[in-house]
This record gives structure tokens, sequence and C-alpha cells, in this order.
């Protein structure tokens, strides 16, 4: 008998629309891989940068149009090249060169009396460092320098002008993905507010606002993008923003019918029955269901910014030099394609990476917040 | 038919107006104008210019003059290509663009609605998700990424193609772009048929069919293909109006000389006529379209009518 009472059946406990949809992403194999590369792509276009040994913009003319390879720089092979174009920067002439670990030592010689400090011109390039004379003919015509080579990694290569891949490829993310949230939180916040005012207002002024967002509609996308540019110039936070400010129609449309779909609910109905005040009936009925649509379209916006983005970096529009993005970037590897392939490559694999993820991460949502499929 | 054409066409001139009118005072409202270049022209050089293209006159006169000019056909000569008037830009760039879209376009139906029904009939088979996944590579992958990898594998690594260049419409020159084009245009198709495919093979008189012993092939050639068609004829419909009238991506990246490139070069230049051209051109281009694809309506489902 009393072992009866002791398996009484636990209190059950409600799943919550959040805590439910979530169960059901997490049994999604592909969007929570896809959530978790997202969360690694952020993590290091954010704090990459600041463990690449390179700055973004640091100019490296040594270096110019390196092949990607995880062995240091210099390769055998151009420590020799380097050092003649060091040297030759000096005005005197290479006797003879050897080199012993990460030391070379040169002997240069000249017509007129060798400066001391012209040393510095060695100091100066990318490949070397700590020059120092080892030696000096009485007459001053014949020196012999050392010098270490300085190791340098540039695991992704380096673009036309010597600047390292791998943390312009991190900048450039850090930009577009900072980009794609901004604009897509724009976009969805005024498209929230104005679907919504729209549909609980209702009747005329539904009638009016809705006819507005026809007519912005039926003007050419690009048209209005490149009218954009043209007013705010290059400056791309304020054209994001703008841009942002243009995506936001079919928000509002969708947010429209969805609030106008939701307030004839029978359960909306009920709630008004019982006396919920209309305070309540937002929070508890219409939020919580309009959120879902919203979460879904943000995840899908995000993407198209970030390619929208692209396509205006690509023409020239977008971000300006030195600053980069992925479209930036893909645009000068297009440019090298014959020379350079990984200035395509790695951007290229980076963003269309990152679109897929937000792509599998949207159908993912959609799957886990639609209430009618459960 | 014939009369609910007419009435179409006659509808399309207000709504052409209006593109019209918008676009005028929009352009004319941006700062700067065709002869602000970097360097700068000399005042009086300027001001002869400005007065040689009547920009100095007031604003209303000079709209009044376009819509004028315009309705004799005639597009006004372009500010930053002084020796080509707006309509010699696009009787010369129009047909390259206008083939490279038809052809991407053609390439597209035919694909991606063969590999919609392939994957429909096999639903949740390897097929149907080889198809998804196509097609979701390509919806997701940009053109200009696509583009360059193009040149890169078939141009300079296995040297199939030329990189660029329209070489006066060989045909080896158009592969390229007309596949870059096709590309999310297939991968878009196929995912549109796929839908509407299945659900068409749900209906009843596909039940029918079925029931009536009649192949597999009359079913969905004859008789499902027909109801899946009205999803891909109204995509299709401002897909052709875009494909048609250029692509600013694919014609920069393979240096085709089509008007693609016109739109952003003449909006960024000033270059106010043949931005007026080429907004005059795509709307022209999308009112007829969407008219073909009511037609197309009527002509696929019986139910359409439009007397």
């Amino acid at each position: 008998m009393t072992e009866i009472a002791a398996v009484a059946p636990a209190p059950i406990v409600g799943r919550s629309f959040w805590g439910d949809a979530w169960a059901r992403l997490k049994s999604n194999k592909a969007s929570m891989v896809s959530l978790y590369y997202l969360i690694f792509m952020a993590i290091i276009c954010v704090f990459g940068p600041f463990f690449v040994p390179h700055q973004y913009t640091t100019i490296y003319p040594d270096y110019v149009r390196t092949p990607p390879s995880f062995s240091a720089y210099p390769k055998p092979e151009m420590i020799e090249t380097a050092l003649r174009d060091t040297v030759k920067r000096m005005r005197v002439d290479v006797e003879e060169w050897h080199q012993e670990g990460e030391q070379v030592y040169v002997t240069v010689t000249s017509s007129k009396e060798v400066d001391e400090r012209n040393t510095r011109y060695i100091d100066r390039s990318d490949t070397f460092d700590n020059a120092k004379v080892e030696s000096k003919s009485p007459d001053g015509l014949k020196m012999v320098l050392s010098a270490t080579v300085k190791q340098q990694y540039f695991l992704f290569g380096t673009d036309n002008t010597g600047r390292d891949l791998l943390s312009r490829t991190l900048m450039g993310g850090r930009v577009s993905l900072a980009i794609g949230l901004l604009a897509g939180v724009v976009a969805v916040a005024i498209g929230v507010v104005y679907g919504a005012t729209a549909g609980f207002a209702g009747g005329k002024i539904d009638e009016v606002m809705m006819r507005i967002v026809d007519v912005l509609y039926s003007l050419p996308f690009i048209f209005f993008v490149i009218m954009l540019v043209v007013f705010f110039g290059r400056n791309f936070v304020l054209m994001f923003l703008a841009v942002g400010a243009v995506l936001w129609l079919d928000m509002a449309r969708i947010v429209r019918g969805q609030a106008l779909s939701i307030r004839r609910q029978e359960y909306v109905q009920a709630a008004e029955a019982l006396g919920v005040t209309r305070r309540g009936i937002l929070q508890r009925h219409i939020v919580p269901n309009l959120l879902g649509v919203v979460v879904i379209y943000m995840t899908l916006l995000v993407p198209q910014v970030i390619i929208l983005e692209s396509f205006l970096s690509f023409l020239g529009l977008g971000v300006q030099e030195p600053m980069t993005s992925w479209g930036v970037l893909i645009s000068a590897g297009a440019k090298n394609i014959g020379t350079a392939n990984w200035l395509l490559l790695f951007p290229a694999f980076f963003l269309v990476s990152t679109l897929f993820a937000l792509n599998f991460v949207g159908d993912g949502l959609r799957d886990a917040l639609d209430p009618k499929d459960r | 038919m014939l009369l609910y054409v007419f009435r179409r066409l006659l509808t399309a001139i207000p709504t052409l107006f209006v593109i019209v009118t918008l676009a005028f005072f929009l352009i004319r409202v941006a700062p700067g104008g065709p002869f602000n270049q970097e360097r700068g022209l000399s005042p009086e050089v300027k001001a002869n210019l400005e007065a040689q293209f009547g920009l100095g006159d007031p604003l209303w006169l000079q709209y009044w003059h376009y819509l004028q000019n315009l309705l004799h056909g005639n597009f006004g000569p372009s500010y930053n290509l002084p020796d080509f008037t707006v309509g010699e830009l696009f009787a010369k760039g129009l047909p390259i663009s206008i083939q490279l879209g038809a052809s991407a376009l053609t390439l597209a139906l035919l694909i991606g609605s063969t590999l919609g029904i392939i994957a429909a009939l096999n639903q949740n088979k390897a097929a149907d998700y080889a198809v998804i996944a196509t097609a979701t590579a390509g919806s997701t992958i940009p053109t200009f990424v696509i583009a360059p990898i193009i040149q890169l594998l078939f141009g300079l690594t296995w040297k199939l193609l030329p990189i660029g260049g329209w070489g006066d419409g060989a045909l080896i020159n158009k592969i390229g772009p007309v596949l870059t084009l096709a590309l999310p245009q297939i991968a878009i198709v196929a995912r549109l048929m796929r839908g509407s495919m299945i659900e068409s093979l749900r209906s009843h008189h596909i039940r029918t069919a079925r029931a009536l012993g009649l192949s597999d092939w009359s079913i969905v050639v004859k008789h499902a293909l027909r109801g899946a068609l009205l999803p891909i004829v109204s995509y299709a419909g401002p897909a052709a109006a875009a494909l048609l009238t250029g692509s600013i991506i694919v014609e920069t990246i393979f240096a085709i000389p089509g008007v693609g490139r016109y739109f952003v070069d003449a909006a960024l230049n000033r270059d106010y006529t043949l931005v007026m051209g080429t907004v005059v051109v795509i709307a022209i281009f999308t009112i007829l379209f969407n008219l073909i694809v009511d037609i197309l309506y009527a002509v696929v489902d019986p139910r359409v009518r439009y007397d």
C-alpha cells in the first residue's frame, strides 16, 4: 500500500512555447551544427583579429601575393632575393653571403666608405631584423653585417599589396556579420512596428499604410539601393541603416497579416470573453505568436543583407579600403584569379559557408516554431 | 482575350508615367550632376555643356521636354558617353543581354523543371535529397562567387572556356555567363517545381487517372504537370524581366558589353538620360512579362478566363 503512494505521478510540467521550440530545434542535426558553426564564426571574426600577429592594414612589401602556407616565411629560396633587394637599398654591393641557422651574414663592399647607419635599411625590411655590424675593414669600404631572419606566418597568404589575408578575412567577417545584424535589426524593428500598427489599427489607417508599402514595392529594388548610395555617399554605417530601412517591407506585410489573423482567432476571442485585458492578450497570445515569424524572418534577412552588402562592395559602392568586408575581398579575388586564386577562395568559403549555416538555422527555426506542424 | 490584352496595355500607360515621373525627380533630387567630375570643368565649360543639354532650364520644363521626347521614342543623348544617344546604347547592348538572359531562362526552365519533377517523383529518396541539396547550394551561393569560380575552373584550370569577353557572340563565350545566370534560377525553379508537383500529384484528378490505369508517364506529363506549372509561370515572368535586362555582376565579371552595367554607372555619374532610359526599359519589360504571365495563366489553367 505504501509503495503505491510513493510512485504517485509527478505533477505534469507544461512545456513553454520556446522550450518546446528549442527541444525541436535541438533534434534537428543540420540546424544545430549550423548554429554552432555560426557561433564559432562569430567568435573567430570578433576575437580572431586580436590573435593574428598581423594587422589587417599592415603592408608587407616583401610579401606581395604570397601563397598560403602552414610553414613560416621567408622560404629558404626567398632569403637571397630579399637580402639582395635590401642591401641594394643601402647602395652597396654584396660580395658574399651565407646563413647560419636564423642568422644571415653578408659581406658588403662599396667604392665609398660604408655608413654604419645604413643598417637601418635592413631592419626596415619585412624579412630581416636586428642588423648588426660584425666587422669592418680598416678603410671602411668593406663590412660584414649580420641580421636575424624574421619568421612570419601567412596561413591564408597575402593580397596584392602584401597584406595578410587571414586577418583581412576575419576583419571582413566582422564587418559583414555586423552589417547583416545591424540592417536586419533595423528592418525587423521598422517592419514589426509598422505592420503591427497597421494590423491592429485596421480600417482606413491600415488601408493607407499598406498602399504606401505597395508603392514602395513597385520601384525596382536596385534603383532604390543605388539612390541610397547616391544620397548617403560611401558612409557604410549610414547606408546600411538605410538598406535596413528599405528591407522592412516584407516584414511589415508578414506581421500585419499575422496580427490580423491572430486577432480573429477563437482563443483570442475566448480570452476577451473571459475578461482578459487588452495588454494581457497582447502579452500572452499575440506577441509570442508574432515572435516566431519575426525570428524566422530575421534569420532569412541576415543572409540577404550580407549578400546585398557583398554585392554593393563588389561594385565598389560598399565598404571602402582599407576597411574590408567579404564582398570587397571576393571582388579583389575575382580580379586576381589568374595569379592568386587564394584571394578568391578563402573569403568565398567564409561567405558561402556562413550563408549556408544561416539558411539551415532558418529552416530549422521555421520547422521548430511553426505551430501548425506538431 | 484580345480585348483583355488591349485593356492591360492601356493601363500600362499610367503605370509607366508614374514610374518615369518618380524616377525623374528622384535622380534629380540627388546631389551632384553629370558634369561634376573629380577634376572639375571650368565654370564656363560647365555652363555651356549644361546649356547645350538644357540642364539650366527649370526642372518642370526639363521634365516636360523629356516626356515629349520620350513619346517620340527619343531617349536623349547620354551625358557621359557623349558620342552615343541612349537609344543607340540600348540598340547595341540590349540584344546581347537578351540573348544571354533568354538562354539562361530556357536552360533554367528545362533543367530546373526536370530536376523538380524527378525530386517530386522520388520524394524522400536519395534522388530527392540530391536535388534539394543542389537547389540549396544553387540558391545560397551568390552570383559574384559562382562567376569567378567558373572562370577559375573552366577558364584557367581546365582551359575549356575563354575567361571572358563577348568574342562577337561566339557560342563558347556565352557558356560561362549563361551558366552563371542559369544556376541560381535552376535552383529556384527546381524547388518550386518539386513543391507544386508533389501537391499536384496528390490531387483528385491524378488519383482518378491512376485508378483508370494510365501510365506513369502520361499521368505526370499530361495531367500533373499542367497543374504544377502555375507557380513556375508566375515566377518566370518577373525573373525573365530581370534576366533579359542584363545582370550587372555577370556582365562585369565576364566583360560582356550588355546593358547590365548602365544602371549603376549611370546613376553614379548622374547620367540622367541613361538612368531614365534604363528605368523605362526595365519597366516596359516588367509590365510586358507580367502581362505574358497572366495570358499564360489562362492557357495553362482553363479555369482562368479573361472575358
